[in-house]
């Protein structure tokens, strides 16, 4: 009978990505009360010395494909590898990252396995022995409780909502081998462009200041980029601001944008339309500067400011230098 | 080159959307229907690869009768023609299963998909045909180039865009920034109702559908406590206020 928590860990360049910690935390807890065991896959070249890192979050044992084929993320390589792990050892459950590279992975792996998934959940619990996944659905106009039927049963969770807890494990290691060769992948990554560095990620940030169609042009995102410098936030815009070509598509939030979950989200000149609110309505805590105190924005705000964002939001850096 | 789009019906992204008392789905009546806007980026990418390359676009959806709206559409953008699965709805693989099924004896050079729907959110039944199919996939496109047999796309990534090389056939994602889809013209609204669409049940595509997903429960989403508005005239005390309230109460600075 299928039996054991298991989570795809996601590493990028030999680095363990924060996500892989905050899934390691939530199977921990479903498996506690399950009382079985949490096992990682782990697929890289030269990612064994990680495997300490994931027991300190809970993780009994660690399955690792490590070899070179599996330098560069494939959806078909990495697919194949953790496949292989999964088909060998039946676990019940299956948890994977609603990042990029682990949407991607887990729809592949839910073809494979012939399984089904419930993707990018906010909330997961144990009801009578099944995993029951809370998500989303209509960009965040209702939320979905879903049971898969099948084994494993798995599910992506949204990076950010599922706090990261220090509970150390064995994370005993056993290396297996992935059978997958260079020459037998369709797909190959040519070249990886990073982005301007020291920019923060929009799905990974703890903090985000976006600006809408209220910031006027591009130049004037140097008031969100002074207070987001200083909080160590990224900035984000809304689809209005991307439209204008004020900043590019890749810091879109909403419905056609990204979905992001910071502590903290600051917005600035944006109304709140339903298609914003579908990226951003799951953060801990909204803020909005908006002129106009009828933006549909303030009711999901935890705190607004009715006012001008060109006086307001240089006044917010300067009291938060004060402060911090 | 033949090439095949999926396409789904989903309610307008300005749609209320409200959950049945008894919590078993949506009411639908008086919903706007619309085709899925990601697979409009795959309608269009697949027009313009048709334009350039010669070949047929056939457009394949699965949903209840209203479905045929959305196909008709996609022909009078331009696509040729269509399959129009007559499964109301399933779970994402067992979509997945149907499609596969009805493109298999297509045997198009690449398929076309949005990298998610708009009503589900799920972004899994591309990826999930592509297993089915046994054909490689690449997921969140905004940039494709055909050549030499070989498809080059353009991903981004978190902090990072790739260029990614794919054997073909394969199936492709769709997301904003890959193109801009065109608008049904009027002669193509005419000429659309008179392209040929070819209607499916289960049973002639040789499947049953057992879902594997279920959807046990919906529910309208958590409410939010109500915020507090920071009053006052002054921009600098407010802006203190505001700092205050997230260091001490919030606690997220
Ligand atoms: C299919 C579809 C998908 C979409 N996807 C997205 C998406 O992913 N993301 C997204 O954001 N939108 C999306 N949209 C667009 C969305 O409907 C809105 O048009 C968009 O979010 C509006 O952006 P905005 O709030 O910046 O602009 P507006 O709605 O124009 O709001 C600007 C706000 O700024 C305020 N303002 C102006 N000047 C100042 C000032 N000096 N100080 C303070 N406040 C000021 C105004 O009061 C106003 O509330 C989508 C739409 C569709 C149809
Ligand atoms: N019922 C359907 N009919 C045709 N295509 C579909 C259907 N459901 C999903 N798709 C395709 O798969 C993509 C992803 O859907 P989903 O996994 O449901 O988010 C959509 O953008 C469509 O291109």
């Amino acid at each position: 009978m299928a039996k054991g928590v298991w989570i795809v860990a996601e590493q990028r360049g030999g680095a363990l990505r924060k996500v892989s910690f905050e899934i390691a935390s939530a199977a921990r807890k479903l498996a506690d009360e399950l009382g079985e065991e949490v096992s990682a896959v782990l697929v890289g070249s030269s990612v064994e010395g990680l495997a300490p890192e994931l027991a300190k979050y809970g993780v009994d044992k660690v399955y690792v494909a490590d070899d070179a084929v599996f330098a560069d993320y494939t959806t078909d390589g990495y697919s194949a590898a953790v496949a292989k792990a999964v088909k060998e050892n039946d676990p019940s459950i299956l948890l994977l990252a609603a990042s990029v590279q682990g949407k991607d992975l887990s729809a592949a792996l839910g073809g494979k396995l012939a399984t089904g998934m419930a993707s990018d959940c906010t909330d997961l619990k144990i009801e009578g022995g099944k995993l029951h996944a809370i998500r989303p659905m209509y960009a965040g106009k209702t939320f979905g409780e879903v049971v898969v039927d099948t084994f494993p049963q798995m599910a992506s969770l949204r990076p950010n909502v599922f706090p990261a807890v220090e509970n150390a494990k064995a994370g005993e290691v056993v290396k297996f081998d992935a059978g997958v060769s260079a020459a037998s992948l369709k797909t190959k990554v040519l070249e990886t462009q990073k982005d301007a560095s020291g920019k923060i990620e929009l799905t990974e940030a703890n903090i985000i200041i976006s600006g809408g169609r209220g910031m006027k042009g591009s130049d004037e995102y140097k008031i969100l980029e002074e207070l987001a410098g200083l909080l160590g936030a990224a900035v984000g815009a809304s689809r209005a601001a991307v439209d204008a070509g004020w900043k590019p598509q890749t810091d879109q939030v909403g419905q056609t944008g990204k979905v992001v979950s910071p502590n903290l989200y600051i917005a600035c000149g944006i109304s709140g339309a339903i298609q914003h609110l579908a990226g951003m309505s799951s953060s801990k805590y909204i803020v909005a500067v908006n002129k106009d105190a009828e933006a549909p924005i303030f009711a999901k705000a935890d705190y607004g400011i009715v006012d001008d964002l060109f006086k307001v939001v240089p006044e917010i850096t300067a009291a938060c230098k004060k402060i911090l | 080159m033949n090439i095949v789009a999926c396409v789904k019906q989903v309610p307008d992204t300005e749609a209320l959307i409200k959950v049945k008392a008894d919590g078993s789905g949506i009411e639908e009546g008086g919903i706007k229907w619309v085709m899925n806007p990601y697979d409009e980026y795959g309608v269009e990418e697949a027009l313009k690869l048709k334009e350039k390359n010669g070949g047929e676009v056939t457009i394949v959806s699965m949903g209840p009768a209203r479905a045929m709206e959305t196909i008709r559409t996609a022909l009078a953008m331009g696509a040729e023609k269509g399959i129009h699965i007559t499964i109301d709805k399933a779970d994402e693989y067992n979509t997945a299963a149907a499609l596969a099924a009805a493109i298999k004896g297509i045997n198009p050079d690449i398929i076309f998909c949005g990298q998610r729907a708009i009503d589900d959110d799920s972004g899994q039944v591309g990826s999930i045909l592509a297993e089915l199919l046994g054909l490689p996939v690449v997921t969140l496109v905004t940039k494709l180039e055909i050549a030499d047999g070989k498809a080059k796309a353009v991903k981004p990534i978190e902090g990072a865009q790739l260029l990614i090389e794919s054997q073909m056939p394969c199936v492709i994602t769709a997301q904003k920034g890959l193109n801009e889809p065109r608008y049904a013209s009027l002669p193509g609204i005419m000429k659309a109702k008179k392209k040929p669409v070819d209607v499916k049940d289960a049973a002639a595509l040789g499947i049953t559908v057992q879902p594997k997903a279920k959807i046990v429960k919906m529910t309208p989403p958590p409410e939010r406590a109500p915020g507090k508005i920071i009053g006052g005239d002054d921009p600098a005390a407010k802006a203190a206020e505001l700092a205050k309230l997230l260091r001490e109460e919030a606690k997220v600075i």
